[in-house]
């Protein structure tokens, strides 16, 4: 009750100190952690191979999406044809893969819209690619893949790479991830003994690549698809086929 | 000075659906000196006629190199003809940087053409004051194009701006026929006769007024200039002039074009003043 003869009540209580800064109860500030979320991918996807014959590109990956170890998604196509000159494979995060396919669709479609009848070139989207690549690394948020450009341009096979940091090379065989190790020896080996193969020999080395492949990189799988373009016969891609297995032979395997 | 009420500025409509201001900039070009450009199968050329503004300066540069792939030759204000080239050549650098390869010309010059038209739908702007022949070569084979001032662009087999270029029209039409086929050395010849015929009866192309580009299958655009032309206006020294001074000025009053074959009928209604040469209204 108010006590007319008393002392008056606080004017200001409980609040800040006049002229200080007040700290709202629910609220703590602290200074904001630098995103993490591209420093590691998430569901990855493993090794493309690629190989140049006489007069096409042959290229071939699996379908698996893997959450580190566990192999969650097993129908994860990542071989794709970009329009008649240009096939693209991609190994690495297969999120950032979808999101690269949706805005390089969306490249055609307005190339498309133009109508002058000008395709866009495998090594024009190798060096766009270069670009994009390059600058999402200099944003420190980088596409977590290795891209794979396939095709045929001025009447030559092409090959070249791009990974996550913007380098990029070319190359008559390219492999990526586990395959760079394993399986690339195998063709290059092959190359040496025959340095212009047909496409049926080719196509067959990639199959026998991806069935080593297949035996010795954890993060594989038996299914895959490979596509194929030809300077005649134009361009394809089959699957999902699948690899002969035969656990058999682990017995015998010492090492 | 013509002057209506209609032209205060570049949005204003006059009742008969004109804008005087982009007429106007039209003019512009009719103002500058007369350029050629024409293409065969594998080649395209752009022939400018050089001023100097005194007798004491030197003859201005008339054709500006874009990329290795493109050149342009101007006709009017040669500083907004400076901006223009400055953004073809930026836009045929990025184009490259991105993607490896030579910019297409349609590419090009639709990006060009949609600068150009901003000018033309803003109170706070005006138009270029500039028309361009650009010749280039690229997969689709060599092009001239011929930019406006309206922003409109047109794809040409041939074709001559600047002053008195009607008679360098002429003699486009009737031998267009000849151009097809023919060689670059045949190109820049047929150029040099259609830019002749622009001049008046007492002067004549020499190693000073007359600049030369060409670019074509395997060769990069190229600008001859002062003595290396000599070699090309020999072959065409002594042939008997064609239209040339009064027959010129006569051709000259008629506002056709007639290397454009889509052009409407021209008899829309017409302000009292001014009468322009061309339509900005395709």
């Amino acid at each position: 009750m108010f006590d007319p003869m008393g002392a008056p009540p606080a004017l200001w209580h409980n609040g800040p100190t006049p002229g200080g800064f007040y700290n709202f109860p629910a609220i703590q500030t602290r200074p904001s952690e630098p995103i993490t979320h591209s420093k590691s991918p998430v569901t990855t996807a493993t090794s493309v191979i690629a190989l140049a014959y006489d007069k096409g590109v042959v290229i071939a990956g699996d379908l698996l999406a893997s959450y580190g170890s566990l192999a969650r998604y097993k129908n994860c196509p990542r071989i794709l044809k970009v329009n008649e000159n240009i096939l693209l494979g991609a190994s690495g995060d297969y999120a950032d893969f979808q999101y690269i396919k949706s805005f390089i669709e969306q490249k055609i479609i307005d190339e498309e819209c133009i109508g002058d009848n000008i395709k866009l070139k495998p090594k024009s989207l190798y060096c766009w690619l270069t670009r994009v690549m390059y600058q999402r690394r200099s944003k420190f948020d980088p596409f977590w893949n290795n891209i794979i450009v396939a095709g045929i341009q001025d009447g030559e096979p092409f090959l070249g790479q791009v990974d996550k940091l913007g380098t990029a090379y070319t190359d008559r065989a390219i492999c990526t991830g586990y395959a760079a190790h394993i399986v690339l020896p195998i063709i290059r080996d092959f190359l040496d003994k025959n340095p212009n193969p047909t496409q049926a020999e080719a196509k067959a080395l990639v199959l026998k690549c991806m069935e080593v492949l297949y035996y010795r990189d954890a993060r594989s799988f038996s299914k895959f698809q490979i596509g194929i373009m030809d300077k005649e016969a134009g361009s394809s891609i089959e699957g999902p086929l699948t690899c002969e297995e035969n656990w058999e032979i682990a017995l015998v395997a010492k090492n | 000075m013509f002057r209506n009420q209609y032209d205060s500025d570049v949005t204003v409509w006059s009742p008969q659906g004109r804008l005087h201001q982009v007429e106007y900039a039209m003019e512009a070009v009719n103002l500058g000196s007369a350029t050629v450009g024409l293409k065969c199968k594998d080649y395209a050329a752009v022939i400018a006629l050089k001023r100097a503004s005194s007798e004491l300066s030197a003859y201005q540069k008339k054709i500006i190199p874009i990329d290795d792939h493109i050149g342009i030759a101007i006709s009017g204000l040669t500083a907004d003809a400076r901006i223009l080239s400055r953004y073809m050549r930026n836009e045929c650098l990025n184009y490259k940087y991105s993607l490896d390869t030579h910019m297409p010309l349609n590419r090009l010059i639709s990006m060009l053409g949609n600068k150009m038209q901003l000018c033309t739908q803003r109170y706070d702007r005006r138009p270029f004051g500039v028309g361009l022949l650009v010749a280039g070569y690229d997969e689709n084979g060599a092009h001239i194009y011929q930019t406006c001032p309206s922003a409109n662009f047109y794809d040409c087999k041939a074709m001559s701006i600047g002053a008195r270029s009607q008679s360098a029209r002429t003699y486009l039409e009737k031998h267009l026929d000849e151009l097809g086929p023919c060689s670059l050395e045949e190109l820049i010849k047929h150029g040099l006769r259609a830019l002749r015929d622009t001049l008046p009866p007492e002067v004549d192309l020499n190693t000073k007024n007359v600049s030369i580009g060409y670019v074509g299958k395997d060769i990069k655009f190229k600008i001859l200039e002062e003595g290396e032309t000599a070699p090309y206006l020999a072959l065409i020294e002594g042939e008997e002039r064609r239209g040339g001074g009064a027959a010129a000025a006569e051709i000259e009053a008629q506002p056709a074009d007639p290397l454009r074959g889509d052009r409407p009928e021209g008899d829309d209604p017409q302000d009292p003043v001014p009468t322009v040469a061309m339509d900005t209204t395709e």
